[in-house]
């Protein structure tokens, strides 16, 4: 194969990789995951662990 | 449920944090002083300007940032993962390394011994013990995410370790060199090569060592300190590939109208102008945490720490790009303009990110929720903001003559203006950059004293129903 078909193959893959991250991301089955995700700096206050001396 | 977090290593760095952020930055004023009375040298080999500017680089950059990154790193990385540190002994390990790499570079660097590459101007036997300290702190760091207790890696997580990896692959392809003695070596590169490879570690110990990083510190402390989750988890995801991904090709526009092939320039340029958009993701992001809270603001010094961080870190990933594009470059290059670009990030993102998480950090290290003097914290605050703004301020207006006045010609083609004469109407711009720096490190110094008055609180004193919760338990 051509270098030059390889690189052109080679960006088509990777925007069509960017382009599914984004629809991966914001797919609203994610929603519940990304949330707990984003709970998860406060669960040492959840629990009652803390911090150690 | 309570977990017995290792608290002992993360107070280690957070005290070395502070103790090397006044060195390094005391070494920055000094020389910043030198160049405006040059005297200061002394006539002594080891206080010259081009001895003691790589030792306030690596003093701020790997004693300061680095310290300040390993040790919050462990602080988060346990709490959001659940379990305590994977491998305590290796820890130790890499601190008391570090530690050593770091005073090993005091010493060789005022003595000359330098493989003149900037940021990489230590020589093989110390490169070979950081290589030995980071794959050691890759170790404990991944081991502990290995071990969590959550399902999820939560995303501060994924920001430090792009980091430790990323740093590691940096740091051992760009110091592959060939020893001739203890302290000589010559890189396996030659010429635009030996370049290419310098500028593709350098940018990157920008984007990785001091972006990266410290985003990771920002997607932890941020949303600690304001109470709320982060803005957007997904946002976070996007731009977290999008930044790793492009900012690996930047490099090259270090190296604009140099012997570097010119399509290598194009690629740099066109990649840091990507840039701009996963660097404001990442600044939108934490910005937007604070809606529905802003008002906090007005009371908590901490935040505006790091809300300001993230403001530096809009401006310098704006002015980035556009200095990258190459009619721009052309007359900011080798200017003091470049000089204020390094320092709206260092001082305004790096160092504010840094103050403010230390600030939520240390108190809690001691079995508090609050420093000694959140007046103090308050000063500090404005006394170092008023500095940076001095500092860049200064060194744009410099850059900018400096950059006009070098491309200046007359009529007959000669040049208008000798070197020393951009010299010398920079003379004042000096003096207010060293004003600003002098600021900033007072900022600096007045949080040393506070944190040794934190340290030195007893928790037991305290009246607060959580110490004394705390002080039964311990």
């Amino acid at each position: 194969m051509d270098i030059n078909t390889f690189r052109g193959v080679l960006t088509a893959i990777l925007l069509v990789a960017f382009i599914g991250l984004w629809i991966w991301a914001w797919s609203s089955k994610r929603r519940k995951d990304f949330d707990e995700a984003a709970r998860l700096p406060f669960r040492d206050e959840e629990t009652g662990s803390r911090d150690s001396r | 449920m309570e977990t017995a977090y290792n608290d002992k290593i993360v107070r280690q760095f957070t005290i070395m944090t502070v103790f090397w952020g006044v060195v390094g930055m005391a070494v920055g004023v000094f020389i910043a002083a030198q160049l405006l009375i040059p005297a200061l040298n002394f006539d002594i080999s080891w206080l010259t300007y081009s001895r003691l500017r790589p030792l306030h680089t690596n003093g701020v950059i790997f004693a300061f940032g680095g310290t300040a990154l390993i040790g919050t790193s462990y602080y988060v990385v346990q709490r959001t993962c659940g379990v305590p540190l994977f491998a305590p002994r290796l820890a130790s390990f890499t601190f008391w390394g570090w530690m050593l790499a770091l005073v090993l570079a005091v010493i060789t660097l005022p003595l000359g011994i330098t493989q003149s590459k900037e940021y990489a101007e230590l020589e093989w036997p110390i490169d070979l013990l950081i290589a030995a300290v980071w794959i050691a702190y890759g170790i404990v760091f991944f081991g502990t995410i290995v071990k969590r207790k959550e399902k999820h890696i939560y995303v501060a997580n994924w920001f430090y370790g792009a980091f430790i990896i990323t740093i590691a692959v940096l740091h051992i392809f760009n110091n592959l060199v060939v020893p001739v003695s203890l302290w000589k070596s010559y890189p396996i590169y030659a010429g635009a090569v030996d370049a290419m490879v310098q500028w593709w570690y350098g940018h990157n110990a920008v984007g990785f060592f001091l972006t990266t990083s410290f985003l990771g510190m920002m997607y932890y402390f941020v949303p600690k300190q304001a109470q709320r989750p982060i803005y957007s988890y997904r946002l976070s995801i996007v731009h977290f590939w999008a930044l790793i991904s492009v900012y690996m090709w930047a490099g090259p526009h270090h190296l604009h109208y140099t012997a570097l092939p010119d399509w290598a320039q194009s690629l740099g340029m066109v990649f840091s102008l990507i840039l701009l958009a996963p660097s404001w993701g990442g600044m939108i992001n934490g910005m937007m945490t604070m809606s529905g809270a802003w008002h906090k603001l007005r009371t908590d010094p901490i935040l505006k720490f790091l809300i300001v961080a993230l403001s530096f870190y809009g401006m310098a990933t704006f002015e980035g790009p556009m200095m990258s594009i190459k009619t721009v470059n052309a007359l900011s290059h080798y200017t003091d303009w470049t000089i204020g670009h390094v320092h709206a990030g260092a001082l305004g993102w790096v160092g504010f990110i840094t103050i403010g998480s230390l600030y939520y950090l240390i108190p809690r290290l001691y079995g508090r929720t609050e420093m000694y003097s959140t007046r103090a914290v308050e000063l500090h605050f404005w006394i170092s903001t008023i500095g940076v703004v001095l500092y860049i301020a200064a060194m744009w207006i410099a850059g900018v003559m400096q950059g006009l006045m070098w491309r200046e010609v007359n009529p007959d083609g000669t040049l208008t203006y000798a070197f020393i004469e951009s010299i010398k109407a920079t003379y004042p711009y000096y003096a207010v950059r060293l004003l600003g720096g002098l600021l900033y490190l007072s900022g600096m110094v007045i949080m040393a004293w506070n944190t040794w008055k934190t340290a030195r609180m007893a928790p037991a004193q305290a009246t607060r129903q959580e110490d004394l919760a705390l002080a039964q338990t311990a």
